[in-house]
């Protein structure tokens, strides 16, 4: 039986979480910054808002809604949005340093430079002279990151805590932003086949905002489809950014946590996760479109929901009783 | 005093305002000259531009803001951080020098704990007159319900952090015991770690002793302590979390020793067992290197309203199936009162003569000592008996009038809680300030581990008041740190 303290097991949950959300936020800044120079005021508008859906828990922002400075302002430094860039770093800074002692030095050395370069004064004028350099560079500190954990941690279970915390926010980010999209610009009655140059841009940006154009260019060469699109993000296996690798990827560490820990609890965990991984293994892409992309994603969430739960009662917040009961 | 002298050696500007008077200086004779231990280090300094110099005193800094050896200054949600005023020179300690210093430690501690078991079984040094029985049991860190329970191999004191400074004549004195839970040893590991790459060929060419094992030996005598099989003991860290000013070095040394990090909440107690909550449900731990004080280690015994703690924490710990480090109640041994018979109390358990002096002390409770300290008391320095980091402390020869007031007012209405020292002028060593080299006043403070056996490593933290003329080391009060080297030779 190999133990970690729950509260560890929390805190790299949390840490890899957050991290993971700031990449995503960047890229979607960086993504939405070079589109909108192309784009139409109202198309525009339409993508701030679809953004702001996706990436603010608090919906309504009407500055940010008409203007990309407030937009980028509000999801990069603002200190009341609890998904800007600067508050994902820093939470998953402070979860890093609750568990100082169980990451390596050099992990914790990349995330508190993060957290420290990103608010200084050369970064501010960075954002504001180039964004995209900005942008880049949280990617780039960020990959580090990961980087440097892969390499260097011990395949124990606090690795796998960390996977499972980048991946289920990954895979909740990938079917949110179809999600938004598709409901609007595919609901906007065009035909599959029938993309304008104004919605190309959005398609396009659906897919660069989950990393995914260049993959996607080399399975279905430049041909952009939505029916493509939902099929490579959704249901593609091997692309690090669909949804489905990454609930591959999840229901792999929970099966080496459940090992590890012995609990006879974990059973339910891994159930969980291999029921969603085995209606993404055998889903067809137009079934889905034909029964209601939406619904089909809003099912997923919640799964990834579930799957969150089941880790935490079993894991991290059990009731001590029951524990010594049990033994 | 003497008048102020100057170093001879030397007509370089940035030792112009290099004081040199009665205080004993660690770099140069009273005629200015460097001692010979210093004179590459001395030399060294000669070679490099102040811009270098600066250079390299940015580079410690920043190394020390990445990794995060920082203390938080308020917890906001920037977390505003500073790092540790870090001066990149370091003190230099010689091997004859060392030799007798510890020595005098290990002489020391292992009388201080035959002290802590005798006080808390028989009493036999109180009934025996060497030590006043009311000065211990009115001491603020006696525990009674530490009597009769006996600690593992009668340890109580597994780690020290003992307090020295240096004469006017050079000899190492004992300024104060730190029983409880001393702190610093990660500073004195991060700076080392700074230093090599700072200095890499002066560190090689002086034949520096290593420090780097320091996390085994600590996870070495922790474990001698566990009631558990060597093979099957859990040994935790016990911090108040991440809002405690120490809690870098909590972090540092669980990691050093490869142990897990765990807070109040992270442990439960049933059947007089301590368990953690880990992925795995309950384990049982076996030792607790605990850096909680006593007042907050359990609600049900001591403060009813720490949330630091744990419940049932101490009967788990009376019945014999954890141990704490330190053990509980060994703050008695350190109290300010309690120190002024030290050396009596080493003669009495070894009878040996002790190898560190004391500081003179007058005790504010004695009706004659307390009549001259309180016609001097611009000249002497006055501690509140249970402190510890600099606070409750009156300077005299730095104070004003209404401070001395005052502590008079103090004094006389709770004698007992003082004492008061004549002002020792602390050695001095060589600073890097503002592009200069200027003297400051320098303490040390060596870690002595207690186990199977004593370990105590080679050298220690170096604190500095890095104000001009300060005697105040602490880290609370504006001071900084330094390296310390004990050399082969």
């Amino acid at each position: 039986m190999n133990a970690m303290l729950s509260r560890v097991a929390d805190s790299l949950y949390w840490m890899s979480r957050y991290l993971e959300r700031a990449d995503h936020v960047a890229r979607q800044l960086d993504v939405h910054l070079t589109i909108v120079t192309e784009q139409a005021v109202d198309a525009a508008r339409r993508r701030r808002r679809r953004l702001i859906t996706c990436l603010v828990d608090e919906k309504e922002h009407a500055a940010a809604e008409s203007s990309d400075y407030e937009l980028a302002d509000l999801l990069t430094f603002d200190e009341d949005n609890p998904s800007s860039i600067v508050n994902c770093i820093a939470a998953a800074r402070e979860n890093a340093r609750q568990v100082r002692e169980q990451i390596n030095s050099q992990m914790w050395e990349q995330i508190n430079q993060m957290h420290l370069t990103v608010r200084s004064q050369p970064m501010q004028s960075l954002w504001n002279g180039q964004p995209h350099s900005f942008y880049h560079w949280i990617n780039q500190e960020v990959y580090r990151f990961q980087g440097i954990t892969d390499s260097r941690i011990t395949r124990d279970q606090g690795w796998h805590f960390i996977q499972i915390g980048r991946y289920l926010e990954r895979a909740s980010e990938t079917a949110d932003s179809l999600n938004v999209d598709f409901r609007e610009l595919y609901a906007s009655g065009l035909e599959i086949d029938a993309i304008d140059q104004q919605t190309y841009l959005d398609w396009v940006g659906l897919l660069r905002g989950c990393a995914a154009y260049e993959a996607y260019s080399k399975v279905y060469a430049a041909n952009v489809q939505p029916r493509h699109i939902v099929e490579f993000l959704l249901l593609n296996p091997n692309f690090p950014y669909s949804v489905h690798f990454g609930i591959n990827r999840i229901q792999s560490s929970l099966q080496v946590v459940g090992e590890e820990t012995e609990t006879p609890k974990s059973a339910r965990v891994y159930r969980l996760g291999g029921r969603l991984r085995a209606m993404l293994d055998y889903a067809q892409v137009d079934e889905i479109m034909e029964s209601g992309l939406g619904s089909y994603l809003l099912n997923i969430q919640n799964q990834c929901g579930q799957i969150h739960q089941a880790i935490y009662e079993t894991y991290i917040a059990y009731s001590i009783e029951d524990k010594l009961k049990a033994a | 005093m003497n008048a102020v002298g100057r170093v001879t050696a030397t007509d370089d500007v940035r030792f112009a305002a290099y004081e040199l008077d009665d205080a004993y200086d660690e770099m140069f004779t009273p005629e200015g000259v460097p001692r010979p231990h210093y004179s590459s280090l001395f030399d060294r300094l000669l070679d490099l531009s102040p811009a270098e110099l600066e250079m390299r005193q940015q580079t410690a800094d920043l190394s020390f803001l990445h990794q995060g050896v920082t203390f938080t200054v308020y917890s906001d949600a920037r977390g505003t951080e500073r790092i540790f005023p870090y001066d990149l020179l370091p003190r230099i300690i010689t091997a004859g020098e060392w030799e007798t210093v510890e020595r005098g430690l290990i002489q020391r501690i292992t009388a201080l704990n035959l002290f802590l078991h005798d006080i808390y079984h028989k009493g036999q040094i109180l009934a025996d007159r060497v030590v006043p029985f009311d000065l211990v049991y009115s001491s603020k860190h006696y525990r009674r319900e530490m009597c009769g329970l006996d600690t593992p191999h009668g340890v109580y004191v597994a780690v020290t952090g003992t307090d020295l400074i240096r004469l006017t004549d050079g000899r190492f004195a004992v300024l104060e015991d730190n029983l409880r839970v001393p702190s610093g040893a990660s500073y004195m590991l991060a700076n080392r770690q700074v230093m090599k790459r700072i200095f890499p060929g002066l560190f090689s060419l002086y034949g520096v002793r290593p420090l780097e094992f320091y996390g085994q030996a600590l996870q070495n005598t922790l474990a001698a302590l566990s009631p558990a099989s060597p093979d099957e003991t859990t040994i935790v860290l016990l911090s108040p979390g991440v809002y405690n000013s120490a809690y870098f070095e909590h972090t540092f040394l669980a990691r050093q020793m490869g142990i897990p990090l765990v807070e109040g909440r992270d442990l439960a107690v049933h059947d007089n067992t301590v368990y953690m909550r880990t992925t795995a449900g309950l384990r049982r731990v076996d030792v607790i290197y605990r850096r909680i004080d006593d007042d907050f280690i359990d609600p049900l015994i001591f403060r009813k309203d720490s949330m630091l703690g744990v419940a049932g924490l101490f009967n788990a710990y009376r019945a014999g199936n954890v141990t704490l480090a330190n053990a509980v109640g060994t703050g008695v041994a350190d109290d300010k009162a309690v120190y002024a018979y030290v050396p009596a109390i080493i003669r009495y358990y070894l009878g040996e003569e002790p190898i560190l002096p004391n500081i003179e002390t007058y005790q504010c409770a004695d009706p004659k000592e307390r009549g001259y300290v309180l016609a001097n008391l611009d000249k002497l320095v006055v501690k509140a008996v249970g402190e510890s980091g600099g606070y409750g402390m009156l300077v005299g020869p730095h104070s004003t009038v209404e401070e001395r007031e005052t502590f008079r007012s103090l004094i006389e209405a709770n004698p007992r809680n003082y004492i008061a020292q004549p002002t020792i002028n602390l050695s001095r060593a060589p600073c890097f300030l503002d592009g200069r080299v200027e003297a400051r006043h320098v303490d040390l403070r060596p870690y002595i581990l207690y186990g199977k056996r004593v370990t105590i490593l080679p050298g220690g933290l170096t604190r500095v008041a890095l104000r001009r003329g300060s005697l105040v080391v602490n880290s609370s009060q504006g001071g900084g740190s330094k390296d310390t080297w004990v050399l082969n030779w």
